[in-house]
């Protein structure tokens, strides 16, 4: 167990199973991802009150989930790197910040678009809304304090305390909804209950989910592979790489 | 003590930290982070009366009154306990309608007659096509929308 973790933390381990894997990861996010949109904006029927509108349903949570999943990613890596200094878990934190930074602006965007028409306004500053904005701004603070430093064992430190005490937000964003009373409605999947969705606007929404997560995964590992070359260009393999 | 375990509890006494903090400041804001105030609450008198305010509930059936010549219309809002009355004019969103959840911006006059300068509409966390809300009406099932919510 031990020689594995210490295997995979070793950038060169990664970077060569990165690549064997990444293709693959791609493929099955092709094939969710038109699955689930084609589902989602074809087959599905649509709402009984929202009509064709909640369609964006199938952009807006995958993009909302992945918003904070990414955090949770950067935030664990952060404190196994604080902890036991894996140099592994620096690169995921650093590759993964820009691409959960967009998810949550896809989040904020499709909400807004999604909340003129049936809510009548783009924006409102209820709890929901608010956290997810400083979450935004958690994660642009967190990318601009990557470039301040030219050490990355420096910024990856500093970065990994930022994104810790960040990562109270999390729970407040996600619970927002059911603490106070806000226009966001409440959960409709993540909840003990069972889901309160059509199981036929469900199945296209879960494809929509894989399709982003492995999104994230191949784009992360895509990130993080020149982020090692960055990392290791005097170490001999990256050479023997680069000259092949 | 280790270096790695002082790093741990390091870490730990971050996230303990941060909890509390954030525990104490959100008890602290708890009533501003309050979106909307319902009908009891503002009959409490608990609702602020010289500023602006967020009222939230579902329309009354048949409460709706519109006026022919203008946008001005006037409803009643209930969290199914208490009820206020509302006027506003202005366009109203497409999913205004009775039984809906809504929330609306504005002052409380004396009389307890709230004046809204925005209405906003809540929609709720079901999802279904028509034909299965159809179904369920008929069998009698309350349909989600009309479900008493309020207050939260």
């Amino acid at each position: 167990m031990y020689k594995w973790i210490h295997q995979f933390g070793s950038p060169k381990y990664f970077y060569d199973i990165s690549v064997r894997l990444s293709k693959w990861i791609a493929i099955v996010c092709a094939i969710s991802f038109i699955g689930g949109l084609y589902g989602g904006l074809v087959l599905a029927p649509a709402d009984y009150q929202q009509g064709d509108s909640f369609r964006i349903i199938y952009l807006h949570v995958p993009a909302a989930w992945m918003s904070l999943f990414v955090y949770l990613v950067i935030a664990f890596s952060g404190a196994v790197s604080l902890i036991w200094h894996i140099k592994i878990t620096d690169i995921i934190a650093r590759a993964s910040a820009p691409i959960g930074a967009s998810f949550t602006f896809l989040a904020l965007v499709t909400g807004a678009i999604w909340g003129k028409p049936m809510w009548g306004t783009y924006w409102v500053w209820d709890a929901r809304l608010t956290s997810e904005l400083i979450l935004l701004f958690l994660y642009l603070g967190y990318i601009a304090l990557q470039s301040a430093f030219s050490d990355k064992r420096i910024a990856a430190r500093a970065g990994a305390i930022l994104v810790l005490i960040g990562v109270i937000n999390i729970p407040i964003i996600h619970y927002s909804v059911e603490w106070w009373s806000t226009l966001h409605q409440g959960p409709t999947i993540s909840k003990l209950d069972k889901p309160s969705i059509h199981l036929t606007m469900l199945i296209p929404l879960l494809l929509m989910v894989l399709a982003f997560k492995t999104f994230y995964i191949t784009t992360l590992l895509i990130r993080a592979r020149s982020e090692i070359l960055e990392y290791e260009y005097n170490s001999s393999w990256v050479k023997k790489y680069v000259i092949k | 003590m280790g270096p790695r375990k002082k790093r741990i509890l390091m870490v730990c006494a971050i996230l303990a930290g941060i909890s509390i903090a954030g525990i104490f400041i959100l008890t602290a804001f708890e009533k501003n982070l309050m979106y909307f105030y319902s009908p009891t609450e503002i009959i409490n008198g608990d609702a602020p009366k010289t500023r602006s305010f967020r009222i939230g509930g579902l329309v009354v059936t048949n409460s709706v009154i519109r006026n022919t010549n203008d946008l001005k219309v006037s409803f009643i809002l209930t969290d199914t306990m208490n009820e206020i009355k509302v006027i506003y004019e202005g366009i109203l969103p497409d999913l205004f309608r009775e039984g809906q959840g809504i929330v609306a911006n504005g002052k409380l006059q004396s009389d307890n007659i709230f004046v809204a300068d925005q209405v906003l509409a809540k929609h709720d966390e079901n999802y279904m096509p028509p034909e299965v809300a159809e179904a369920l009406e008929a069998a009698g099932a309350e349909i989600p929308y009309k479900k008493n919510k309020y207050p939260k």
